[in-house]
C-alpha cells in the first residue's frame, strides 16, 4: 500500500502557502497532521500531484481567547493542543474532553482541527464540535479571506466548500457562557474508533432551571453534522422533564436522515442516535437521567 | 513516475543520520530499509495497529502515516535505543519476566506506546495502561501480560 | 581407555538439578524481540533484489478476456511483469495436505494463477516485478484486464441450489457431501422423551496475525538451487510441492524459517505467491521479495470459520443426552486449499465433545462461492463445532428446567469411562479415544473458580441499565498431531548442544520450551542449548507446527534424539575402555562407571571430538517420533456478560478458560497461549467480521472496518491451566495447549447473551453478536407478541 509519487512544498509561512495554492491549474493538496490522507494516499484513494505540508507555519498553530471572550485557534492546532490546553480547559470545558476520545494518542498528536474539519469525514469530532459551538470559521487565500459558519461548511460526505485555492486557518468559538450545560455522547464499538453515532448537547440554564437556549448536533449517524433545531427549539424557554424529551425524541426519529454501513442499519443507528442524544441530555441535565429510571 | 530521491537528515535514537528517499516514502520504509534500522514493523500501512509506532520529538507516531521527507531536522527514538549496549532497558526486563510477548512483531511499538506513556504519566494505573495502549493491537498475548509488565515497572520508578 | 581432564565444569554437570519442565524460564528468543534485532522475512535482504506485487481480480466472478501488462511494462524500474504467457504452462494445481480429506473436494484445487477466469476479488492475475514496491505498485495500477463480469454465487445458499456454478466445468459447487454416525441414532430419537432443533450460523472471520505473509527467493543459477526464506509450519511439505511445481529436486530446494510474526493456522500452507514469487526468481535471475500488504492480506490469505449447522439433540427423561444428529454446511469460498478438508472434518468430529453420547449421525456438505477461500484458523472446526453443541445443550437445559451447569455434568464423559471411545466421526478417519481425563472434576473447579453459584442471582437481571448473563461452552480438544516429527542433536566442539527441529515457530516460545526438554533429557543446563528451528537444511526430514503439537510431536522426538545420543556415546566408550556398556550410566550430562565416577562429561567430549571423527560421529544423533495417537485436553470456559439493551453492546465482564492440560512444561508459555487465544475468540465472536457484499466484494479491506480486539476490549480475561491428566500415548506426557483458549468461546459467550437477553425471550442463533446484530435480536423479539 504505497502512495503514489507526488511533489512536496514546505511553505515557511502562510502567505508562501497561499501563493502555491492560488496556482489553481496545479493539482496541490495541503496536509495538516496527515493521520486522514495519508492513509487515503497509501490505499490510493487520494493521489494530489504535490503535497502541500502546512507543518513548518508555525503561525498556524496556537490558541488564544481574544478580547471578547473568543476562542480563537489556528488551524494547525492539534487534537493534542486542545486536550492539555489550560486556557482551553478553563473556558470552553467540553472541548478537551471531547478530545480524549479521538483516537488514540498518537493521532491526537499529529492530527488537527483543520485537517479534520477540511477532511469532513461524517464520524469525524470536529465537524460536529464545531457546528455544536457555533464556530466561525475563516477561510483564506491569496489576497482575500472570508468567514463561513461552521454549519454553512460542510456540504456531505468528505466534501467542505473551500476552494482548491483556499487554506483553512483559523477557527473562531464564541464565548462560552458561564450558565452553559454540556453533554457530548457516542458510541463507538472499541475506544477510539470513530464513532458509529454521536450526539452534542448544549443547554444555556437560567437559575431556574429553564433552558434559554439549547443547540443539539448529530454526528457519525448522518452524512455530515446534523443540527436538530426543532429539538432545541423543543426545549428552549422550558425546564425540560424526562417525558418531554421522549416526546421531542420520537420527532427526531422521522427527520433525521440516518445512513447505514456495514456496521450499523438504518434502524439500529436510529435506536442509537436516540439513545446518544437522550444520554447527552441527561449528562447535561442530571435531573432528568434519575427521572429516566 | 518516481520523483527524485532528497537527502534527509535527521537524529535517531541520539545520533545524527541521513538517507535518501523520494516524497512518498513514508518514515517507516525509511527507517527500516533506507537506514537499515529493522526493529520497527509494518502492520497495516495505514494507520490502525500501531506496529510502526515510534517517538518523534518525544510524541508517540506512526511511522507509516508520514512521510520520511516530513522528518527533516527531527529527533526520532525508535525500539534499537531503548537498551544500553546490549542491555535490556527496565521497560525491556519486565516484557519479557511478564512474557508479554510471544511473535514479538507487535512488541517494538508496544515499547515505544509505553515508553512515551510513562514519560508523561510516571504511575499509570491498569485502566489508564490499556488505554494509553488501545492503539497498539497485539494478536498473541491478548494484552494482560503487557499492561502487567507495564504497570510493575512503574511502580519500581522512584 | 579415554583419559579426559576432569574439569569442574564436570564436577558441576553431575550435580543434581531441578528438572527445567515445569519451571517458567523466560524465553531465549525474547532478547531479539525486544531490542529490535530480530529477523522477520521483511528484514531479509538480498543483494540485487527485486519487489513483487500481485495483481489481483477486481471481481469475484469474470471472465478475463484480454490481460494488457504494456504500459506496467514500460513503467520506469519494471524488470518484468509475469502474465498468462509467462506462466500459463508452468501451472500446477496446490496439492491437498494429508490431513482430512473430504472425497470430492480434490477437483476444486487452485492453480497459482487464474487463467481466462476469475472467481474471487483478491486472485492472483500477474505478477510486477520492480525495483522497489512503490514502483512495483505504480506498474499494477497500470495493468488493463478486459473482464466480462459475471453474476458471482455470493453466498452457501445459493451455491447449494447449483444454479449458478463458481466452476462450470465441475457441474456443482458442492465439493464434497460426507456423512458420519455412530450408534443407532434414528432409533434414539423416536424413543427420546425430548427433543429440539435449532440452526446455528458462525460467520466468516479469520486469523490476522501481525506480520502478514512475505517471502524472499533467490536462484542459484549455477548450482540449480532455490532458497526460500519467510517459510513456516509445513516447511517441509512446501518444499515438496515447490520443488514439484518448479520441476526440480526436492533437495535443490532449501526453506529458511526466519522470526514469523504470528500463525494461527492461516500462514504457512502453500498459498499462490510460494510459487509465483520462486519462480519470478528464476525467471528474473534475481532474489525477488513479496511482501504481502494489509488489504491484500484480507482478500488474500485464507478466511475460515463459515459454517452453518442445522442440529437436533434428544434427550431422555433423566436429563441425559441420547443423540445429536445434523447437516453441516462449509463456505469454502471458490477453491479447495491444501487445509480444505480440516476445520469441516474436525467439526464433525468433536460435534459430540464432551458428553456422553453415544448416537449420533451428521452430514456435511462443503460447498464453494465467489470468495477468498477457505483454510484451517486455531481450533479449527472446534470453535465451530463447539458453538453449535454448546447452544442446543443451553436450550436443552432452559427447555427442561436444568441449569445449564447441571445439565453439562449430568452429561460428562467419566474418568471411569477412559479412553472414550468416540467413535469414527471424521469422514474415512479412524476412531478417537479420548485418553485420559476426569471432565467432572475440572468442571467443578472451573465452577468454583468463576463463583458460579454467586451469579445465579445476577442472570437476566438489569443493573445500573445493563442486562446480566452468564454462559458456559465446554470442549474436547485434540493435540499432537501425527504423523511425525525430528530432531537431530549435535554437540559441538564447547560442548554445547545443538537442537535441531522439524517444529517451526511463530511466536510459541518453542525455542525455549523445546530446550527446557532437552535440558531435562540430557542433563545440562538450558543454557548450552541452542535451538534451530523450522528451516529445511536441519533435518532431514521435518514435518512442522499444527495442531498444537510442537511439545508433543516436537518434544517426543527430542527424547529420542536424546536416548539415541545418550547410548551411542555410552556405547563408544565403552567400546574403547573395554567395559561392558550396562556397566555405564548416562546421568546430568555425563557418562559414569559403575562405582558413580564421572568418565567423560558433554564439554570435554565435545572438544575431543575435534580431533576424533569417531567420536565426531557419536555426538551426533537424529531421530523421528512416529505417533497417530492423539491427545485430548478438556476443558470449560465461562463468560459473564453485560448487554446494554440501548446500545446492544455486549460487556465481557469476566472471561475464564479452565484446561486440564495433562503437563506443562513452561507454565507461562502455556498461560499466554490460553489467554491469546480467549482474547482471539472473544474478538471473533463479537468484532472480527469478513462481510462480502451480493457482488462478491470485500467490504471489509482494512482494519478499520475488519476489527481485531484491542486493549480496552477484554480486560478481564483469565486461565487456569492444570496437570490433571497427563498423556499416556508420548514419552513426555504432555497434551498440547496452543488452541484450546479459543475452542469454546463462541458457545460461552452466546450462551450467556442469550442468558442476558432473557426477559426479550430473544434465542441467539447466529454470530458474530456484533452490536447491529444483537439490536436486530432486540428489535424483533420487540415486535414479536410474547406469551
Amino acid at each position: 500500500m504505497k502512495p503514489q509519487a507526488f511533489r512536496y512544498l514546505r511553505p515557511q509561512s502562510l502567505e508562501e502557502a497561499l501563493a502555491a495554492l492560488s496556482d489553481t491549474e496545479a493539482d496541490i493538496r495541503p496536509i495538516a497532521g496527515g493521520q486522514s490522507l495519508v492513509p487515503m494516499m497509501s490505499l490510493r484513494l487520494a493521489a494530489p500531484s504535490t503535497l502541500l505540508d502546512l507543518g513548518s507555519i508555525s503561525s498556524l498553530r496556537g490558541i488564544r481567547v481574544d478580547e471578547s471572550g473568543w476562542l480563537v485557534a489556528g488551524s494547525m492546532t492539534t487534537h493534542s493542543d486542545f486536550e492539555h490546553s489550560e486556557i482551553v480547559g478553563r473556558h470552553f470545558p467540553l472541548l478537551p474532553m471531547a478530545m480524549e476520545s479521538v483516537a488514540h494518542m498518537p493521532i491526537r498528536s499529529r492530527g488537527t482541527i483543520g485537517g479534520s474539519l477540511a477532511h469532513a469525514d461524517p464520524a469525524g469530532d470536529w465537524p460536529a464540535l464545531s457546528v455544536a459551538c457555533e464556530a466561525k470559521l475563516v477561510l483564506s487565500k491569496q489576497g482575500a479571506a472570508r468567514a463561513v459558519m461552521a454549519d454553512e461548511f460542510f456540504c456531505g460526505i468528505f466534501s467542505t466548500v473551500l476552494e482548491p485555492d483556499e487554506l483553512l486557518t483559523e477557527i473562531h468559538f464564541p464565548l462560552w457562557p458561564s450558565n452553559r450545560r454540556w453533554g457530548l455522547q457516542k458510541f463507538a464499538r472499541r475506544r477510539g474508533d470513530f464513532a458509529l453515532a454521536g450526539a452534542i448537547v448544549l443547554l444555556d440554564v437560567e437559575d431556574d432551571g429553564r433552558v434559554a437556549w439549547a443547540r443539539i448536533v448529530v454526528n457519525g449517524a448522518t452524512e455530515m453534522p446534523t443540527v436538530l433545531s426543532e429539538l432545541a427549539a423543543g426545549l428552549e424557554g422550558k425546564v425540560p422533564d424526562a417525558s418531554m424529551v421522549e416526546a421531542l425524541l420520537d420527532q427526531v426519529e422521522s427527520s433525521v436522515d440516518v445512513r447505514s454501513d456495514l456496521h450499523a442499519s438504518t434502524a439500529y443507528r436510529k435506536e442509537l442516535v436516540r439513545v446518544m442524544i437522550r444520554r447527552a441530555l441527561q449528562q447535561a441535565l442530571p435531573a432528568l437521567e434519575r427521572e429516566h429510571e | 513516475m518516481s520523483e527524485e530521491k532528497i537527502t534527509i537528515h535527521l537524529t535517531v535514537n541520539g545520533r545524527p543520520m541521513q538517507g535518501k528517499a523520494e516524497p512518498r516514502c513514508t518514515l517507516v520504509d525509511f527507517l527500516r530499509h533506507e537506514l537499515r534500522l529493522t526493529g520497527t514493523h509494518a502492520g497495516c500501512e495505514h494507520g490502525v495497529c500501531g506496529t510502526c509506532t515510534i517517538l518523534v520529538d518525544g510524541e508517540p507516531t506512526r511511522s507509516c502515516l508520514m512521510f520520511a521527507i516530513q522528518a527533516e531536522g527531527r529527533e526520532i527514538w525508535t525500539v534499537e535505543g531503548l537498551g544500553q549496549e546490549g542491555k535490556l532497558n527496565p521497560l525491556q526486563a519486565s516484557f519479557r519476566k511478564h512474557h508479554a510477548l510471544q511473535c514479538g512483531f507487535c512488541t517494538p511499538g508496544m515499547l515505544m506506546s509505553a515508553t512515551a506513556l510513562l514519560k508523561k504519566c510516571p504511575k499509570p494505573s491498569a485502566e489508564h495502561v490499556r488505554d494509553a495502549l488501545s492503539g497498539n493491537v497485539c494478536r498473541c498475548t491478548g494484552y494482560t501480560p503487557i499492561v502487567d509488565a507495564v504497570i510493575e515497572v512503574s511502580q519500581r520508578q522512584i | 581407555m579415554i583419559t579426559l581432564e576432569v574439569s569442574p565444569a564436570v564436577e558441576q554437570c553431575a550435580q543434581e538439578r531441578a528438572p527445567e519442565i515445569g519451571q517458567n524460564r523466560e524465553r531465549r528468543e525474547d532478547e531479539r524481540f525486544l531490542t529490535g534485532t530480530s529477523c522477520f522475512v521483511d528484514d531479509v535482504a538480498r543483494p540485487n533484489m527485486l519487489h513483487a506485487m500481485v495483481v489481483r481480480s477486481a471481481y469475484a466472478q469474470a471472465t478475463i478476456r484480454e490481460i494488457d501488462l504494456d504500459a506496467a511494462r514500460s513503467v520506469p524500474g519494471v524488470f518484468a511483469v509475469l502474465g498468462p504467457d509467462e506462466l500459463a504452462e508452468h501451472l500446477k494445481p496446490i496439492p491437498m495436505s494429508a490431513f482430512t480429506q473430504l472425497p470430492g473436494q480434490e477437483r476444486f484445487l487452485q492453480k497459482p494463477l487464474a487463467l481466462g477466469r476469475t472467481v474471487y476479488v483478491g486472485e492472483p492475475l500477474a505478477l510486477v516485478l520492480a525495483e522497489s514496491r512503490y514502483v512495483a505498485e505504480d506498474a499494477a495500477n497500470l495493468v488493463e484486464v478486459d473482464y466480462e463480469y459475471l453474476d458471482p454465487v455470493p453466498d452457501f445458499q445459493s451455491a447449494l441450489k447449483d444454479e449458478a456454478l463458481v466452476h462450470p466445468g465441475m457441474g456443482t459447487n458442492i465439493a464434497s457431501h460426507s456423512t458420519v454416525s455412530k450408534g443407532e441414532t434414528d432409533e434414539v430419537f423416536s424413543r427420546a422423551n425430548y427433543t429440539r432443533k435449532e440452526t446455528f450460523y458462525v460467520h466468516r472471520h479469520t486469523a490476522s496475525p501481525m506480520e502478514t505473509r512475505g517471502l524472499v527467493a533467490e536462484w542459484d543459477a549455477l548450482a540449480a538451487r532455490m532458497r526460500v526464506w519467510g517459510a513456516t509450519k509445513l516447511t517441509f511439505r512446501n518444499r515438496e510441492i515447490l520443488a514439484s511445481m518448479l520441476d526440480i529436486p526436492e533437495s535443490s530446494v532449501e526453506m529458511i524459517e526466519v522470526d514469523v510474526g504470528g500463525a494461527f493456522g492461516v500462514r504457512g500452507e502453500f498459498y499462490p505467491e510460494d510459487f509465483l514469487v520462486p519462480f519470478a526468481a528464476r525467471w528474473c535471475g534475481r532474489p525477488v521479495k513479496w511482501i504481502e500488504d494489509r488489504a491484500e492480506h484480507l482478500m488474500a490469505t485464507n478466511h475460515s470459520r463459515e459454517m452453518e449447522c442445522t442440529v437436533e439433540i434428544a434427550v431422555d427423561k433423566d436429563g441425559h443426552i441420547l443423540g445429536l444428529r445434523g447437516d453441516i454446511v462449509v463456505d469454502m469460498g471458490a477453491y479447495i486449499r491444501p487445509n480444505g478438508g480440516v476445520a469441516p472434518g474436525k467439526c464433525l468430529q468433536f460435534m459430540c465433545g464432551p458428553y456422553q453420547i453415544r448416537h449420533a449421525a451428521f452430514s456435511l456438505r462443503t460447498v464453494l462461492t465467489n470468495k477468498t477461500p477457505f483454510g484451517s484458523y486455531r481450533g479449527p472446526g472446534r470453535y465451530e463445532s463447539s458453538y453449535f453443541r454448546e447452544r442446543i445443550v443451553d436450550l436443552a437445559a432452559k427447555d427442561l428446567g436444568m441449569d445449564p451447569a447441571e445439565f453439562r455434568k449430568r452429561n460428562l464423559i467419566r474418568s471411569a469411562q477412559m479412553p472414550w471411545d468416540a467413535g469414527a466421526m471424521t469422514p474415512g478417519g479412524p476412531v478417537a479415544y479420548y485418553d485420559t481425563g476426569d471432565y467432572p472434576s475440572v468442571m467443578k473447579q472451573a465452577l468454583e473458580a468463576f463463583d458460579y453459584d454467586s451469579l445465579q442471582s445476577l442472570r437476566g437481571k438489569k443493573v445500573d441499565g445493563k442486562l446480566h448473563g452468564v454462559g458456559i461452552g465446554c470442549f474436547v480438544e485434540s493435540s499432537g498431531g501425527g504423523p511425525s516429527e525430528s530432531a537431530r542433536l549435535r554437540v559441538t566442539a564447547e560442548g554445547r548442544v545443538h537442537l535441531y527441529t522439524g517444529i517451526s515457530s511463530a511466536g510459541q516460545g518453542h525455542e525455549t520450551v523445546l530446550a527446557q526438554i532437552l535440558s531435562d533429557e540430557l542433563g545440562v543446563p538450558s543454557d548450552l542449548i541452542d535451538v534451530f528451528h523450522g528451516s529445511t537444511s536441519y533435518v532431514k526430514k521435518g514435518w512442522g507446527t499444527y495442531h498444537s503439537r510442537g511439545a508433543v510431536m516436537g518434544g517426543s522426538a527430542i527424547v529420542l534424539a536424546s536416548r539415541k545420543l545418550q547410548s551411542q556415546i555410552i556405547a563408544l566408550l565403552a567400546q574403547r575402555s573395554g567395559v561392558e556398556k550396562d556397566a555405564l550410566r548416562w546421568r546430568q550430562g555425563a557418562v559414569l562407571d559403575e562405582d558413580g565416577q564421572v568418565i567423560a562429561a558433554l564439554a570435554a567430549l565435545g572438544s575431543a571430538s575435534v580431533k576424533d571423527d569417531e567420536l565426531l560421529n557419536a555426538l551426533e544423533s537424529e531421530a523421528v517420533y512416529s505417533s497417530t495417537e492423539l491427545a485430548y485436553t478438556f476443558g470449560v470456559q465461562l463468560a459473564h456478560v453485560t448487554v446494554d439493551p440501548e446500545t446492544a453492546l455486549v460487556e465481557v465482564v469476566r472471561f475464564l478458560t479452565v484446561e486440564d492440560v495433562g503437563r506443562m512444561i513452561n507454565p507461562n508459555v502455556v498461560h499466554g497461549q490460553t489467554i491469546g487465544a480467549s482474547v482471539q475468540g472473544l474478538g471473533g465472536t463479537l468484532l472480527d467480521h469478513l462481510v462480502y457484499d451480493e457482488s462478491g466484494q470485500l467490504l471489509t479491506g482494512s482494519l478499520a472496518d475488519y476489527l481485531l480486539p484491542t486493549a480496552t476490549d477484554f480486560p478481564s480475561v483469565e486461565a487456569l491451566s492444570l496437570e490433571q491428566s497427563p498423556a499416556r500415548n508420548n514419552p513426555l506426557g504432555v497434551k498440547g495447549a496452543g488452541e484450546g483458549g479459543i475452542a469454546a468461546v463462541g458457545g460461552a459467550v452466546a450462551n450467556a447473551v442469550d442468558d442476558a437477553l432473557q426477559c426479550y425471550a430473544v434465542c441467539v442463533r447466529n454470530l458474530p453478536l456484533s452490536p447491529d446484530k444483537v439490536s436486530a435480536l432486540i428489535r424483533d423479539a420487540r415486535q414479536k407478541p410474547m406469551h
